[in-house]
């Protein structure tokens, strides 16, 4: 498998991010420097494992349903580059 | 659809809110109408470096509704990231289930026209809510609320098996009141606690591939998922017949406009990387547990109409009515604790009580009658107090004053005269003040006696029983 500049315009779109196009063929090249060097994995055989979804052997951690004090409002607000009536203010986002 | 020309292909998104009281990854609660951002915390806030911790109740709540609706339920289950950027997310992804959802393969029954459907569910998983946004400034800013965000929700997603708009509604309101047999949510479309998207395509009658949908949100109602989606068959056959394609996009209903409108979305929209969320570690559902909430299932409306036609003789429509909501039938029932006569109860709900709630819009719980009041008042008019026509008044009061029947009976003095001296001397001045209609029934006009009943009934004000008034005023036109 290997990325083209097409990938990475895609995935830079997704990530709203914007980039000259010598960045992006040298994104375009590291990527794929660091995908052929996850290509050795493939040499394992890992017929009859099962996939791995978490490196901790844990499963089943819970809490009980209980409401308990939220943030103070000033605290909440305390990052909001604009306010208003107790709510963050952004610039429209039309679908 | 009114062309017999193509067939449509629907499948439902319904997101029903889980009534937890704390949100599904932190403890902030759920409640309705605070103001503002005051339900939140560095979680649900997503601030960097926080850590969620699933509810327990939210999973006992999805598991039981999953178990409703026939899906088997997850050995392994896992929670998955769904990203993308808007303002109603804080984190820039929201915490779903992606390929190990909690429910798989269920299905429900619906009835239309009389004709029992089975609607397949591909699948029900547990995911976060998002916030909430206002547009302001004549659309240039919007101001966010992110007390929703956090919310649990379960999404249902139908196969494509419904075949028509009217499917659409039964397939929700059989949701709705499974849903809320359930305990889990709710279900209140009109607040949001249960709001549905839909896939709507059509193809040439005969032809296998489907056509190519369109995705349908913002509607609000059941009867706004009905008219949105007829809309959308009408405007979708208009392309074809005009040899036109129809474009795969989202489409928003427009309520007051009656029209669906394309919501012009990014094409690359659909694109949401879903990957494992390493902050939260596997489910794992043993039988122990299953067994434990499958318990926990009440009877469910299928049940409860079966059971309303075998045990208490009703037809199959009136027990699918009353059984569609929880609180109806719960009336149903508890009517029956006063008053042997089910069919009666049952006339009373489809007539009375559901003309009632109809023309007002209010839901039954809002109601101050009880199904005391009700199994009362047809004790009543079975022991002869009040007749049939007089329990209408009675149950016009129950239903703006909840007081009991007994009651209101003795402060209007609507007792029935069943006294036969009393009516005797109402039908005499009746039949000596109305000679024509006396001479039109002895020269054989049935129609006639109809007439003098009728005048007896209001000079006694409606408190003359029916059966004596027949008898009497025969006997005295016989003479």
């Amino acid at each position: 498998m290997s990325i083209t500049n097409q990938d990475v315009q895609h995935v830079a779109k997704l990530a709203r991010l914007n980039f000259t196009p010598e960045e992006e063929q040298m994104l375009t090249e590291q990527l794929n420097a660091i995908l052929q060097y996850a290509e050795k994995l493939n040499e394992l055989d890992t017929d009859g494992v099962e996939p791995t979804t978490h490196v901790l052997h844990l499963s089943n951690v819970m809490r009980e349903d209980e409401a308990k004090d939220s943030l103070p409002i000033e605290k909440v607000m305390a990052n909001a580059p604009e306010e208003e009536d107790g709510q963050f203010k952004v610039p429209a986002v039309l679908d | 659809m009114s062309s017999t020309k193509y067939e449509t292909v629907i499948g439902l998104e319904v997101h029903v809110e889980l009534h937890t009281k704390s949100k599904i990854f932190c403890g902030c609660s759920t409640e309705f109408g605070a103001p503002p951002n005051t339900h939140t915390c560095p979680i649900c806030l997503g601030h960097p470096g926080v850590l969620p911790v699933l509810n327990r109740q939210a999973v006992d709540y999805a598991m039981k509704a999953a178990m409703a609706l026939n899906c088997t339920i997850a050995d392994v289950s896992k929670f998955d990231r769904k990203n993308y950027f808007y303002p109603d997310s804080p984190k820039a992804y929201q915490i779903s289930q992606y390929d190990q959802p909690i429910g798989e393969n269920g299905w429900i029954d619906i009835e239309v026209d009389g004709q029992t459907k089975r609607i397949g569910i591909t699948r029900l998983h547990l995911e976060e809510d998002a916030g909430k946004l206002t547009h302001v400034d004549g659309g240039f800013a919007s101001l966010v609320d992110f007390n929703r965000v956090g919310t649990p929700l379960v999404e249902i997603v139908s196969e494509p098996d419904i075949s028509s708009p009217e499917e659409a509604k039964a397939y929700l309101e059989k949701l709705r009141a499974i849903m809320q047999y359930c305990e889990v949510s709710d279900v209140k479309m009109e607040e949001g606690s249960m709001r549905c998207d839909a896939n709507i395509s059509i193809r040439p009658v005969g032809q296998k591939e489907f056509g190519t949908r369109a995705e349908l949100k913002n509607m609000n109602s059941f009867r706004g998922v009905q008219r949105g989606l007829e809309y959308e068959e009408y405007r979708q056959a208009e392309i074809l017949d005009d040899g036109g394609k129809v474009v795969q996009e989202t489409r928003r209903w427009d309520e007051a406009a009656g029209k669906t409108l394309s919501m012009r979305s990014k094409e690359e929209a659909h694109d949401y990387r879903y990957f494992p969320d390493p902050d939260l570690v596997r489910l794992h559902i043993d039988e122990a547990w299953k067994e434990r909430i499958r318990a926990t299932i009440p009877e469910l409306p299928d049940a409860r109409q079966a059971r309303y036609t075998s045990e208490y003789g009703l037809p199959s429509y009136d027990a699918g009515v009353i059984t569609s909501s929880k609180p109806l039938a719960d009336f149903f029932e508890d009517s029956l604790n006063y008053t042997k006569d089910a069919k009666a109860v049952s006339n009373w709900i489809m007539g009375d009580l559901l003309g009632y709630l109809n023309s007002t819009g209010l839901e039954l719980p809002a109601l101050k009658i009880t199904g005391r009041g009700l199994g009362e008042m047809i004790g009543l008019i079975e022991k002869g107090t009040i007749s049939s026509k007089i329990a209408k008044t009675v149950f016009k009061e129950m239903l703006e004053s909840g007081k009991l029947p007994q009651q209101i009976v003795e402060e209007k003095g609507l007792v029935q005269i069943s006294d036969e001296g009393a009516i005797k001397t109402i039908v005499e001045q009746v039949v000596a003040a109305n000679p024509q209609s006396v001479e039109d029934f002895k020269a054989g006009k049935q129609k006639a006696i109809g007439f003098l009943v009728g005048q007896v009934m209001k000079e006694s004000k409606g408190k003359a029983n029916p059966a004596l008034v027949n008898k009497l005023l025969a006997e005295i036109l016989s003479q």
